[in-house]
């Protein structure tokens, strides 16, 4: 367990590495100039070149990587172009809301997920299993952008049950996480069904149910703690989902986290954010899948860490 | 690595009963499909207007775009141009994206998954760390990214895809041919002398071939939704090329006073993805030896 | 001190402007209240050195003080922290006497070391100011470094003697920028890089709070210089709003002023709704959306096809897409600019004159050019009308839509042929028709990288630019302003523009908002004067 562990850490480290070697070549080789944003529109040449030349923009790409490393190692992700702040203050300061919008969507997806697929699997072969496995068919075909907008307009501007996206509040919370626990309970539903169903066919329950048991009491008491197991484990990898999407969402509910950072960097070049931000995200993905795969042995003891 | 995040794409098998009304909707998919491959095919014949036309009075004086009505079924946009007409030709952009930039997925990610899933050794190491890497990127910010290092046009746009699109193909792929390349009639081959070419091409590719179409049928769904994000964002297909994405982002700040010109572009995406979706998961059903009988 | 009185003498001292100093805030307005202003995009810092965005900037305004000032509402200078200045015969030395008893927000008193700290921080390349360029013409601006600016010279606590290289006409306004503010070095070199979050000056309001993201507090600085301003006791920005909910909490009473302005889509029902429509002030202001048409790439090398083009585009039509939001633009100042032409008719609107003046050019059968453009709406949609009305003249145009940087990129280096100004236009730093020229026009940016997007380089007119520029004496501003006319008329029979439109401004306020209209679209503290509005409640 412990050698695992130390190999799957050293991976990641390497995963991670990966990451950043590929995001900063990528960003070096984009045909827009950072130091062209940093000096404004009434800058002299000779202006330009000093602010290259501070940065270390005019050095070659292998010093310039180096240099980001050799930073990132000492825990120092470098400090805004535009801004001038800390990157790391600034995914500090906005991370709380991406952690809380994340908590809120796995809330709503797990709901949402969990209570379609024990219906659909208890109702299984009915009307109901097919109407509920024809909606996760849906939600997993919505693109975000559509479904946050359908629900701003629905519920916001038609109901005006909710803001019309802002941050700071309860009600400012359900609309984002309720869109990404939608799309996201697609996969949920069907994973619960399937395990439910498996579950529900084990002798225990078949022993519980001949013993008397009322048949809610074994779905909820017996049958539901052993099917969710593997539904849980799943979080892990929605974690690698949710930080890919979080662009979109963030952007059409005005939620102040790090994707809407990611996207306003991106627009201006603004390459030690861009890098801070994907490094972030890479590392929460790499973190979920780990995480996942380490819970996997106490889910199914068919698996062994390898 | 273990299995579990394949689950997730690969849902347990279902009753019989489910598998026939599988099959229903696979016919609903096809059907819908069907229609939007025939709206993209004949959209010079069928849509009313000139797609790009900018027409004078496709607008109000104040700038606002007409609501659906007898001359322009679906309304217009903000250009003043017939939404009918420009979601008909949207629908050959996302066909050609799904195609093409699947295709291309598919592609790289069979030829990843079987390389490291036959040869093993370095060359498979390399390549599925390569994956690995790959699959802890934030997909959407890497296709930002590489939309803006090459300046976007359609084929950039499928090409980025594919890029950011192959991993999940490598994998699964990879998983079939490690667990073939161990069975006892590989083996033998081996041992009777085959080269490595014959089995790679008649034992090998034959049995992974219902993955791959099940895998592409699927992709399919994925790609449309990445292109309609991407150009929603405003780094997709370029205008004025028409493509149910960018007609959302361009109309978006008008969606509370226009919803149709977000939401019917809108339904027309989440329509295609769900088909390709029911078609992709009936083929798993009727093709995938390993998922049949099992209930 | 004998010496300094004799060398005044020979000055020519230059009286202010009557009503310069006359300005009287609003008798009705009573001090007290807070008020909140939304913006969709964050704050990128609060250093008057570095920053350069829409919203920063009135915030900025509002937070320190430059030794010059507007008169609220207006684009007339008057004195700031210069309490008065003289101008030497030459035009080469401007003296600025402080005035006393002004202190930063840290209690300390500004003297004239903290001017001269302030000019050399903004010029000494390692602060990396967008605006560093504005101070070329101080004496030593080429050699700028740790060491400071040679021409910038403390002669006693209250006074700065500033020195110039050559005669400037826009030298006072350039103390009034946003640049030109004062801090004290104490402050600056104990936040280091990150004085943008602890701003420290001598303006109107201080920073109270700051949570990154999501909104800033300012409070009013109760020992400010000027007696009876601020009214408000703080003002509260919102960030990360978007215009339609701002515009949605307005109408709820929760907000004062979207920053933002209207956006398009509720437009209309604001200005149909009586009630509403009289709470949005409209005003002119200094911006110009243009086509940058490349004068290196052919064809737009032949001048046939510049007026060609600036002949096909239907700018009415632009006009419309935006909801009428602007007025269609014939020449590159706009009308609210000093040295504007009035009168000028420009290239109307006549695609059949545009395919004749093609022929003559031996393009009867047209051609084909790429068009950039920024990828936030709605200028994708303008770029297309723009396609739509080239291609109706036969010159096909692709259109690049790209993120800012990217279109910035291609057309500093020149690579691109066709550049849509929207979203990266001119509007000016400050209110005097040589803004427009320098960097935009001039041969000074058309090198690599400049922002002179056309590279279009007319060197007579350069010349005459720079005697516009020199003609520092008031006396002479007339004749300073029609050679500026001449000037943007010169550039106009070249056409390396189309100019399209001139956008006005609409600021919607709450009903408990006062203060008289111009203050609501301030020329210079964009979108409202902070320092100079009150609330009824």
């Amino acid at each position: 367990m412990a050698a695992y562990l130390i190999r799957r850490l050293i991976q990641s480290a390497l995963i991670l590495l990966g990451v950043s070697f590929i995001t900063f070549f990528l960003l070096y080789v984009l045909p827009a100039d950072p130091v062209r944003q940093i000096a404004g529109r009434s800058a002299t040449a000779q202006t330009v070149e000093n602010i290259r030349e501070q940065l270390g923009l005019d050095k070659p790409f292998v010093v310039q990587y180096g240099r980001y490393l050799t930073g990132l190692l000492q825990g120092d992700m470098g400090r805004s172009y535009l801004q001038k702040t800390e990157v790391a203050e600034l995914i500090l300061s906005r991370l709380p809301a991406t952690l809380l919008l994340m908590l809120g969507a796995i809330v709503c997806e797990l709901v949402l997920g969990l209570s379609m697929g024990i219906a659909a699997a208890l109702w299984r072969g009915r009307a109901v299993d097919q109407a509920l496995m024809m909606t996760s068919f849906i939600t997993v075909s919505a693109p975000q952008f559509v479904v946050s907008l359908l629900l701003l307009y629905v519920f916001a501007v038609r109901l005006g049950w909710f803001p019309i996206g802002g941050y700071g509040t309860f009600a400012h919370l359900v609309l984002p996480a309720l869109t990404l626990g939608i799309l996201g309970s697609g996969w949920y539903s069907r994973m619960m069904r399937s395990s439910m169903i498996d579950v529900l066919r084990a002798d225990y329950i078949r022993t519980a149910r001949a013993k008397g048991l009322g048949r809610a009491r074994v779905v909820l008491r017996h049958a539901l703690p052993n099917a969710i197991l593997p539904v849980i484990a799943m979080i892990g990898i929605d974690i690698g989902i949710f930080m890919g999407g979080i662009v979109v969402v963030e952007s059409v509910f005005g939620w102040p986290g790090i994707g809407q950072l990611a996207w306003q960097a991106i627009q201006r070049v603004d390459i030690p954010i861009i890098m801070g931000v994907t490094l972030v995200s890479a590392f929460a993905i790499v973190i979920g899948n780990l995480l996942a795969d380490l819970i996997a042995p106490f889910i199914d003891p068919r698996i062994t860490l390898r | 690595m273990t299995d579990t995040g394949a689950d997730r794409a690969i849902p347990r098998p279902r009753g019989a009963a489910a598998r026939l009304i599988g099959r229903k909707l696979a016919l609903v998919g096809l059907v819908l499909i069907g229609l939007v491959v025939a709206g993209a095919l004949f959209a010079p014949w069928i849509a009313p207007f000139d797609p790009n036309d900018q027409m004078f009075d496709g607008l109000t004086l104040e700038g606002a775009p007409m609501p659906p009505d007898g001359k322009f079924l679906l309304g217009t946009d903000l250009l003043g141009r017939d939404l009918l007409s420009r979601l008909l030709y949207g629908a050959q952009t996302s066909l050609i994206i799904g195609v093409v930039a699947n295709g291309l997925a598919l592609l790289i990610g069979t030829l990843v998954g079987i390389t490291a899933g036959f040869f093993r050794g370095w060359i498979g190491a390399v390549l599925m760390r390569f994956t690995d890497l790959m699959m802890a990127f934030p997909a959407l910010l890497l296709a930002i990214s590489l939309a803006a290092i090459f300046q976007p046009s359609l084929w950039i746009v499928a090409m980025v895809i594919a890029l950011v699109n192959w991993v999940q193909t490598a994998r699964v792929i990879y998983t079939e041919t490690t667990s073939l390349a161990t069975r006892d009639f590989i083996a033998a081959e081996r041992t009777l002398g085959a080269s490595t070419s014959r089995i790679l091409f008649r034992h090998i590719l034959p049995h992974l071939i219902p993955t791959i179409i099940v895998w592409g049928t699927l992709g399919i769904s994925t790609t449309v939704l990445l292109e309609a994000t991407l150009s929603f964002l405003g780094v997709g297909v370029q205008p004025p090329t028409p493509s149910w994405g960018n007609i959302i982002f361009e109309n978006q700040t008008y969606f509370q006073t226009a919803p149709w010109l977000v939401f019917i572009p809108g339904a027309a995406i989440i329509l295609l993805a769900l088909a390709f979706n029911l078609v992709g998961d009936a083929l798993r059903d009727v093709l995938d030896p390993t998922q049949r009988g099992r209930d | 001190m004998q010496k300094l009185l004799a060398s005044t003498a020979l000055m020519l001292t230059l009286a202010l402007p009557a009503a310069a100093q006359d300005y009287t805030p609003d008798p009705a307005a009573k001090p007290g209240g807070s008020i909140t202003i939304t913006y969709k995009d964050d704050v990128a810092t609060l250093d008057p050195a570095i920053g350069y965005d829409w919203q920063n900037w009135s915030m900025i305004k509002s937070l320190y003080d430059g030794l010059m000032d507007y008169v609220p509402g207006t684009t007339e200078l008057r004195p700031g922290l210069a309490e008065t200045y003289e101008i030497s015969p030459d035009g080469l030395v401007y003296t600025f006497k402080l005035r006393p008893g002004v202190k930063f927000h840290n209690g300390r008193e500004m003297t004239a070391e903290d001017v001269k700290y302030s000019l050399d921080r903004v010029t000494n390349p390692e602060t990396q100011s967008p605006g560093a360029g504005f101070f070329g013409a101080i004496a030593g601006f080429d050699a700028a470094g740790p060491d400071g600016l040679s021409g910038v010279e403390v002669v006693d606590p209250s006074t700065v003697r500033i020195t110039l290289s050559r005669p400037d006409a826009t030298f006072l306004h350039v103390m009034a920028l946003n640049f030109a503010s004062v801090v004290p070095k104490e402050a600056v070199e104990e936040a280091g890089p990150d004085f943008g979050k602890k701003p420290v000056g001598t303006g109107a309001f201080k920073l109270a709070e700051w949570t990154l993201g999501q909104r800033l507090v300012f409070e009013k600085n109760a020992d400010y210089w000027r007696d009876g301003v601020p009214f408000l006791d703080s003002v509260v920005f919102e960030v990360g709003q978007e215009p339609v909910v701002a515009l949605l909490r307005l109408q709820n009473g929760e907000v004062d002023v979207p920053g933002d302005g209207i956006p398009p889509a509720k437009f209309m029902e604001v200005m149909g709704d009586p009630a509403q429509a009289e709470r949005v002030v409209q005003g002119g202001q200094l911006h110009t959306g243009y086509i940058t048409l490349n004068v290196t790439i052919p064809p737009f090398d032949k001048l046939e096809v510049r007026k060609a083009v600036n002949m096909a585009i239907n700018k009415d039509r632009i006009t419309q897409i935006i909801n009428g939001r602007a007025v269609p633009a014939n020449q590159p100042l706009p009308p609210s600019m000093p040295g504007y032409t009035e009168g000028y008719a420009g290239y109307a609107f006549d695609p059949d004159g545009a395919k004749a003046l093609l022929a003559e050019a031996g393009l009867a059968d047209g051609f084909e050019t790429d068009l950039y453009a920024m990828n936030t709406d709605p200028n994708p949609r303008i770029a297309q009308a723009i396609q739509q009305d080239l291609a109706a003249v036969g010159i096909t145009v692709n259109i690049l839509s790209l993120a800012q940087a990217n279109v910035i990129e291609a057309g500093g280096a020149g690579t691109a042929p066709m550049i849509w100004s929207g979203g990266m236009a001119w509007i000016a730093d400050f209110p005097d028709p040589s803004n427009f020229y320098g960097p935009i026009l001039g041969c000074a940016g058309a090198g690599e990288g400049g922002w002179n997007w056309s590279k279009f380089c007319d060197e007579t007119l350069d010349a005459k630019a720079i005697e516009a520029d020199s003609m520092f004496d008031p006396a002479k501003s007339a004749d300073r302003l029609k050679l500026w006319s001449d000037v943007y008329m010169g550039v106009m029979v070249q056409a390396p523009w189309v100019p399209v439109f001139n956008e006005e401004r609409y600021t919607m306020k709450s009903e408990r908002m006062g203060g008289e209209d111009a203050l609501y679209v301030d020329p210079v503290s964009i979108p409202v004067n902070y320092d100079y509005v009150w609330v009824k409640q």
